[in-house]
């Protein structure tokens, strides 16, 4: 790992976060005093993925043109850090014409068939059909790999244990990414999961697991790096989990009166931390800070804009592209 | 269709594994997977002699793993390859209906038409062979009444190859049913309409296009699969009795040919549908509204239809044969419209 490759990382986290914290400054600006989720310029539910950018940022540095992704409800980190436009994105999730999908899809169903990147807002369903992708690439003979994402909470459905199986017999080139957040939405890992790492899992299937403690960027990125070089090897699958951090709700509006743990989450926030280390590895100072910040800032702001001065699209639009 | 020349007989199963075959050669992105659909042929016969055509790369054995492989065959289509995916008995659809109804069906439409999923999901439908409640289903108008899913009902040789070349060719996800009972198997009961005259040669059949399978002008029977054969044994039996039954053979539901129905019964002014499926919020109620919101005047005698009494399918013969529509109940059923 280079000082280039860190930074890159850093930079790449703040720019999610800003994107995550106006999304939630934005979200919740027109929907008061009485809160509503279906009003407002972002209705419905909205997932934010602040704190777990170690994950998507880890995984994605290794990713190349042609690469695809699954990613769950909680979709915007792995988005972005894959690539996908900002601006399409952010029409996509205020419902707009220009949006990814034309404002058909929404937050949760986010589709960039360009990055090979698709979301899917039922649980664990969206590692099926990345193996899928994946068996599409062992059969076209490239080295491209799918990488399938997935919270601790989703690993206890039958979609998870099908697909490692799957992947598995058929020695795709998958990577099973779970982000263990500790919270399948109010229910802690300790009543919802047997055993303690879904790494462990992995071995039950014949494929390597590997369990990242402390939201590491740095040794997800070394776990995913060894993954990803093996499924392009045609070596076939593995499974990474990260011990990550819900920093906010399940969903904008989660009060979290059921999280004992809920004082200690800004002290566990990976961004300030990781921006201490390389400050103290020399490898940030305080100007490209303010710097990276400023760009996150200017970035994340024309993306809303574009995304608030585009059109949306008509009731008559509803009656479209239910078939090819 | 292509003009043709030769044909010989064949059944039902060996037409649609013809029809898959033949894409194969054409299509080096055509596969199938399923459960048993390698060495085995398909546990009905829709993969008959494919193994040993284009063997396991290309005729894949799935584990038992219905949302493992259906999502996969979802993923491989996504991707541009079209993949043939064998649910072996659609009663099984309680096990991956996520990925049939959440995925395959609505990825199109929730991504604004940039993503297409190319993929047949065939499976077995029917029963009449006493293999009871969680065997013997068929289940299309529930596929039916979900957006974003073609569903196809052949009922004859020529036709199940001929919508099976057309459901590969085509871009959107095709739910592909076919009935145990018409596959024309050597081990099950076998109306004679289940072995056919098939052209050797690819072809194709629009998906969308009801047949009128026997011309007529006093009663429209609106059916299809199996129950078109059984359709037109009454069809023909009546012939000879003075009652002239014409028989829509509607071929899928979605697309439905409205116009093809429309039409007979405004000929004949008498119908009756047809249905193996689930009498309540189907098929049956389906034909009644395009009816009513065309022009109920055109019917000279009340709505009238036939399909299972809202139980689940029994095992013993007499209580089976009790609900499934039956040449005696169609005869019945149409005579009752002609007092």
């Amino acid at each position: 790992m280079t000082e280039l490759d860190r930074l890159a990382m850093y930079r790449q986290m703040v720019r999610i976060r800003q994107y995550e914290a106006r999304i939630m400054q934005e979200y919740h600006a027109d929907k008061s005093p009485a809160w509503d989720i279906g009003a407002g310029l972002i209705p419905g539910e909205m997932h934010l993925s602040a704190g777990q950018e170690p994950a998507a940022v880890g995984v994605c540095a290794h990713l190349k043109k042609g690469d695809a992704i699954t990613a769950p409800h909680r979709p915007h980190h792995f988005a972005l850090a894959h690539g996908v436009d900002m601006n399409k994105m952010t029409a996509e999730i205020y419902g707009r014409e220009t949006g990814l999908c034309r404002g058909k899809g929404g937050h949760m169903h986010l589709f960039d068939p360009d990055n090979h990147f698709s979301c899917s807002g039922i649980i664990a369903q969206g590692l099926p059909v990345a193996c899928g992708q994946a068996l599409a690439f062992q059969r076209k003979g490239t080295d491209n790999v799918a990488v399938a994402v997935a919270g601790e909470g989703a690993a206890n459905q039958g979609a998870f244990h099908e697909s490692l199986n799957l992947a598995a017999v058929w020695n795709l080139p998958v990577i099973f990414v779970i982000e263990d957040n500790d919270w399948a939405i109010s229910v802690p890992r300790s009543a919802s999961t047997a055993g303690v790492s879904n790494a462990d899992r992995a071995s039950g299937y014949g494929i390597p697991g590997v369990r990242v403690e402390d939201n590491d960027v740095e040794a997800m990125f070394e776990a995913a790096g060894a993954a990803i070089d093996r499924a392009r090897a045609g070596e076939g699958p593995s499974l990474i989990e990260i011990h990550t951090l819900r920093l906010w709700g399940h969903f904008e509006g989660d009060a979290q009166a059921y999280r004992s743990e809920l004082e200690t989450v800004n002290e566990r926030d990976p961004i300030p931390k990781y921006a201490a280390s390389l400050q103290e590895l020399g490898d940030l100072t305080d100007d490209q800070i303010a710097d990276i910040q400023a760009e996150a800032d200017a970035e994340v702001d024309a993306a809303i804009e574009f995304a608030k001065s585009s059109p949306e699209p008509t009731a008559e639009d509803a009656l479209l592209h239910v078939f090819a | 269709m292509s003009t043709t020349t030769e044909s010989r007989r064949v059944t039902t199963a060996k037409a649609m594994a013809e029809g898959i075959g033949q894409e194969m050669q054409r299509d080096p992105n055509v596969f199938v997977m399923g459960e048993d659909v390698g060495a085995y042929g398909g546990i009905f016969g829709s993969t008959t002699d494919l193994f040993g055509e284009f063997g396991p790369d290309r005729v894949i054995d799935t584990p038992i793993s219905e949302t493992g492989f259906i999502g996969a065959g979802i993923g491989a289509a996504v991707e541009g390859l079209r993949p043939v995916v064998e649910l072996m008995f659609v009663d099984f659809y309680g096990v991956c209906m996520d990925q049939i109804s959440n995925h395959m069906a609505k990825i199109h439409y929730e991504s604004g038409g940039n993503v297409k999923v190319p993929m047949v999901l065939m499976s077995a439908t029917g029963g009449g062979y006493s293999d009871a409640a969680q065997h013997s289903q068929c289940l299309w108008g529930t596929f039916a009444h979900l957006p974003g899913m073609k569903v196809v009902v052949p009922s004859n040789p020529y036709d199940a190859k001929g919508l099976m070349i057309s459901a590969i060719r085509d871009d959107n996800p095709v739910m592909y049913l076919f009935h145990k009972g018409g596959q024309g198997l050597v081990w099950m009961e076998k109306n004679p309409r289940s072995i056919g005259e098939v052209p050797e040669e690819p072809y194709t059949v629009p998906i969308g296009k009801a047949a009128v399978a026997k011309e007529g002008t006093d009663v429209t029977i609106v059916t299809l699969s199996l129950s078109v054969q059984h359709s037109l044994d009454v069809a023909e039996q009546l012939e000879g009795e003075g009652i002239s039954v014409e028989v829509v053979d509607l071929r899928s539901l979605v697309p439905l040919d409205t116009e093809t129905v429309l039409e007979s019964v405004g000929k004949t002014g008498r119908v009756l549908v047809v249905d193996e499926d689930y009498k309540s919020f189907g098929l049956t109620g389906e034909i009644a509204a395009v009816i009513a919101e065309n022009d109920p005047g055109m019917l000279k005698k009340p709505f009238s239809r036939l399909a299972v009494p809202d139980v689940p399918i029994p095992y013993a013969r007499p209580l089976e044969y009790g609900v499934l529509p039956t040449r005696e109940k169609i005869t019945a059923a149409v005579k009752d419209l002609m007092a």
